[in-house]
């Protein structure tokens, strides 16, 4: 009983916060829950990468992209994204000439590997990208991908 | 029946999930027979989780295939342990199922 109390006090105080930090401005109420819709947008791959991942500062190198050379139906496109590097915390998969270049971003919990397969959709012939963060920053890896019949529209 | 297909095997210490989930994954840009725009409908989030432990998140947007695939592998788990994975997509609907790794 004690302890459902603490737990209520917390949960109480913490909304408390939130409330306080949205009242001042902080943190307008759009902020915060369209913060993570927001990366989804249309924009620029940086304008993308900073609202994913935190920053557009990222390093070529120890992500591997794997994807087709040559992908007839732009609407599945297979692609594979795994990396050396330790300490992974997320993972980013855009298709740089899509309208909304985000396809997906990915939270890896502690001792899950930076390896990540699935199927996204690409408008035309572009570079498929992948970003992941670790506590040193961010690494990219890219391929291109040829598209035939692009597979957003129509 | 779920629109959830999941597999998760350990080898060697590692699990390896591969799922396929049953959704349209609509943009919203496509133009319809009735000439009208499809309404976007895609799933924005997949959870993955054994007990309490957070294993995956993934967060997407509607440049995810229809149907979606995904595949990831995660350490110390055991066999026995259950997987549990849900989806939301961006109208509120939601499904979940449980996976006993193997």
């Amino acid at each position: 009983m004690n302890s459902k109390r603490r737990v209520l006090l917390k949960g109480t105080l913490a909304a408390g916060t939130v409330g306080v930090a949205v009242g001042a401005g902080v943190l307008t109420p759009r902020n915060v829950l369209a913060e993570a819709r927001e990366a989804f947008q249309e924009g620029s791959m940086d304008e993308i990468l900073k609202s994913a991942l935190g920053s557009d500062h990222h390093e070529a190198g120890h992500v591997r992209v794997e994807a087709p050379n040559i992908a007839e139906n732009g609407a599945v496109v297979p692609v594979s994204v795994e990396s050396d590097l330790d300490g992974v915390t997320e993972i980013a998969i855009l298709a740089a000439a899509n309208s909304t270049p985000l396809t997906s971003r990915y939270e890896l919990g502690e001792g899950t590997r930076p390896k990540i397969s699935t199927r996204i959709k690409m408008g035309e012939t572009s570079d498929v990208v992948a970003v992941v963060k670790n506590g040193d920053g961010l690494y990219s890896g890219r391929k291109e991908v040829k598209v035939t019949v692009g597979g957003c529209g129509g | 029946m779920s629109s959830i297909r999941v597999r998760a095997q350990l080898k060697d210490g590692v699990t390896q999930v591969r799922t396929l989930i049953s959704h349209p994954m609509e943009t919203g840009q496509r133009t319809g027979s009735d000439g009208k725009k499809i309404p976007a409908h895609y799933i924005t989030k997949v959870q993955a989780r054994v007990g309490d432990r957070h294993v995956l998140t993934a967060h997407w947007g509607p440049g995810i295939s229809r149907n979606p695939y995904l595949s990831f592998e995660f350490e110390g788990a055991s066999a026995g342990d259950l997987l549990s994975l849900s989806w939301v997509d961006n109208l509120g609907e939601s499904d979940s199922t449980q996976v006993e790794i193997a």
